[in-house]
């Protein structure tokens, strides 16, 4: 492997010749606007981008990153680092056990590729604002939870300011469960979005709640059991908690003593762990091809040097459908409750009463809303159905606008004659 | 190029911080769901939705009175409870009482398929309380939680539908009491 040596304070690009060949080369498939040369080799260097997750498919991309070129690399994750994460998430070691993974891994890259920073923040991705993700080029998520993607996604999509390109931060999202994995685009407004691509995550497998009751057939039906049925209706005053090893115990020994009833073999400690957490095996080449998927894309939509993908790649590698792969374009979703309406300014008076503004809804041309119901985030303003909710918001009605709701806050306008929901920010006319 | 954008991106954001200051929470995309799944349900005569916290729409109870079949003269609740993963995650739904039902067990479970093994995003709320509907007009007996209660309607349909309205008073059924359910 190529090291870099330094001489007189400079570092030598010998690590980077590859690259910099890449990016040196005219190709017929890049964009028009494309120029090869240093100046597309410095713009790599200056992009600033945000990796979410620094475990198994963050290792990855951290490393592919800072080998690709990419020098000012942010990194998010909440997690620390579990003994089980050894195997695969190799920038952690025996003893980081415990420690922030943002920030030990951070380290670990730092310290084998001179001359990238990389900047860990270990905490929630929804501790950070729109000021904070603006200052990114683009947005790599390495995730394993469908939250935290609708969560990123939706907030990139309010940032989009029309008048403004730099607010379009490209989203690059890898998942990986077991032997499959995804990698897609997501330009936010432009390209179908992670809440328009939903009901494509295949749902958690989950077997009947009555053959669980009733006639379990594997040892795992005996487990979900004792999770779902056996837990609530004895300890429901206890709130289970997996990392307990009473509670776990507790599970394994109910779930065993069910199987012993049905003749089943197989139930373990391990398997109790396994079924209650949902746990899937990680697989190390499966995070090593999705995050090869994803850096190569953002090599490409930081550089220009080649088209990027378009915009859904699946990957399978598991022995019953053999090692596969298929690109779609994922279509836009013109009823997307995210993307579809992106949220309007309007001016209102905030002594208008709510009434007076829900007409004027109807008005506006736009909209034309026959029957809106609208809440905040945290209230319901006027609901028009069902009965119980519209009869207790009903006195919202004669209230002022300025009593509801505050300066600049958005607000979700649905109405039964529309499959899209519409989405207002409502600025106080001074 | 990118310098000039910056500095525009600065203006605007001096001018946002000076209008409003703090950040705004933004409605999330479970409960525009919620809301917009709200506004299409079907409740009909025979159901009623019942919000103790008008302004939290992830949690509410349903009332089911049936206007016919064996559970006529009843009246059941249901507590829903909606995560914000919803409508990747199916709602969380839970019979507040004690009832007779092959497919409800005593502790207020539903096996009811949509809930679990089968729910899928392009489904709504009406299609669930559509689907609690059918349990108490054609209760199954091939999907037992109660597995007395399914013995006796493959069994005896007579029988059960003896049990079922002695339930619903209050009364007990093979020595289990079960809560008085009636409307009157």
């Amino acid at each position: 492997m190529a090291t870099d040596t330094i001489t007189n304070g400079t570092v030598s690009r010998a690590r980077w010749q590859h690259l910099d060949t890449i990016l040196a080369t005219a190709s017929p498939y890049a964009d028009e606007d494309y120029v090869p040369g240093p100046n597309t080799v410095s713009a790599l260097e200056s992009s600033k981008i945000l990796v979410i997750g620094a475990g198994g498919l963050g290792c990855e991309l951290l490393k592919n990153l800072a080998l690709s070129g990419f020098k000012d690399i942010h990194v998010i994750d909440m997690d620390t680092i579990d003994v089980s994460n050894l195997n695969r998430q190799f920038l952690f070691r025996q003893s980081d056990v415990g420690k922030s993974k943002a920030e030990v891994a951070a380290a670990f890259v730092e310290k084998r590729v001179p001359g990238v920073k990389i900047t860990p923040y270990n905490g929630k991705i929804q501790d950070k604002d729109e000021e904070y993700y603006m200052q990114f080029k683009l947005i790599i998520c390495g995730l394993d939870s469908i939250e935290a993607r609708r969560w990123i996604n939706s907030t990139l999509i309010d940032m989009v300011d029309e008048s403004n390109p730099e607010s379009l931060k490209p989203l690059i999202d890898g998942g990986t469960e077991g032997f499959k994995g995804q990698a897609r685009v997501i330009l936010p407004t432009l390209t179908s979005c992670i809440e328009c691509q939903l009901s494509m995550h295949a749902p958690r497998a989950a077997v009947p709640l009555c053959t669980l009751a009733t006639i379990p057939r594997q040892p795992q039906h005996c487990i979900e059991w004792a999770h779902i049925i056996a837990w609530p209706e004895q300890r429901k005053d206890d709130l289970l908690d997996m990392d307990d090893p009473e509670h776990v115990s507790w599970l394994y020994q109910k779930a065993l003593t069910r199987a012993q009833e049905f003749n089943i073999t197989g139930v373990t400690y391990a398997m109790t762990q396994g079924v209650v957490k949902n746990i899937i095996p990680a697989i190390a080449s499966t995070n090593a091809i999705v995050a090869a998927a994803c850096t190569n894309e953002a090599l490409k939509l930081a550089t220009d040097c080649a088209p990027f993908l378009s915009n859904y790649m699946m990957y399978t590698g598991d022995s019953e459908s053999g090692l596969y792969t298929y690109t779609f374009e994922a279509e836009k979703k013109d009823d997307c409750p995210v993307c579809g309406q992106l949220a309007q300014n309007i001016a209102v008076d905030p002594v208008t009463t709510l009434e007076d503004f829900l007409g004027t809804l109807a008005e506006r041309a736009e909209a034309q809303l026959k029957k809106p119901s609208i809440r905040t985030e945290g209230k319901s303003l006027y609901m028009r159905f069902p009965p119980g909710l519209e009869q207790s918001t009903r006195p919202n009605l004669s209230k002022k606008l300025e009593d509801l709701v505050s300066d600049g806050e958005e607000v979700g306008v649905s109405d039964p004659a529309f499959a899209i929901q519409f989405k207002f920010r409502l600025n106080f006319a001074k | 190029m990118l310098k000039v954008w910056n500095m525009k991106q600065q203006q605007q954001k001096d001018a946002q911080a000076e209008g409003q200051g703090q950040k705004k929470k933004k409605v999330t995309a479970a409960q525009l769901r919620v809301q917009k799944d709200l506004s299409e349900l079907a409740l009909g005569s025979t159901m009623r939705t019942d919000f103790e916290n008008p302004d939290d729409i992830l949690n509410f109870s349903l009332t089911i009175e049936p206007d016919e079949g064996m559970y006529k003269g009843g009246s059941f609740k249901f507590t829903f409870v909606i995560s914000n993963n919803y409508p990747h995650d199916p709602p969380k739904v839970k019979c507040t009482q004690k009832i007779y039902h092959p497919n409800i067990d005593l502790e207020g479970n539903v096996c009811l398929n949509i809930l679990r093994e089968d729910w899928k995003p392009v489904l709504n709320l009406n299609a669930v309380i559509v689907g609690m509907q059918f349990l108490f007009l054609e209760p199954n007996a091939s999907d037992p939680l109660n597995k007395e209660a399914a013995e006796d309607l493959r069994t005896n349909r007579e029988n059960f539908r003896r049990n079922v309205k002695t339930s619903m008073t209050g009364g007990s059924v093979k020595g289990i009491t079960y809560d008085r359910v009636l409307t009157r």
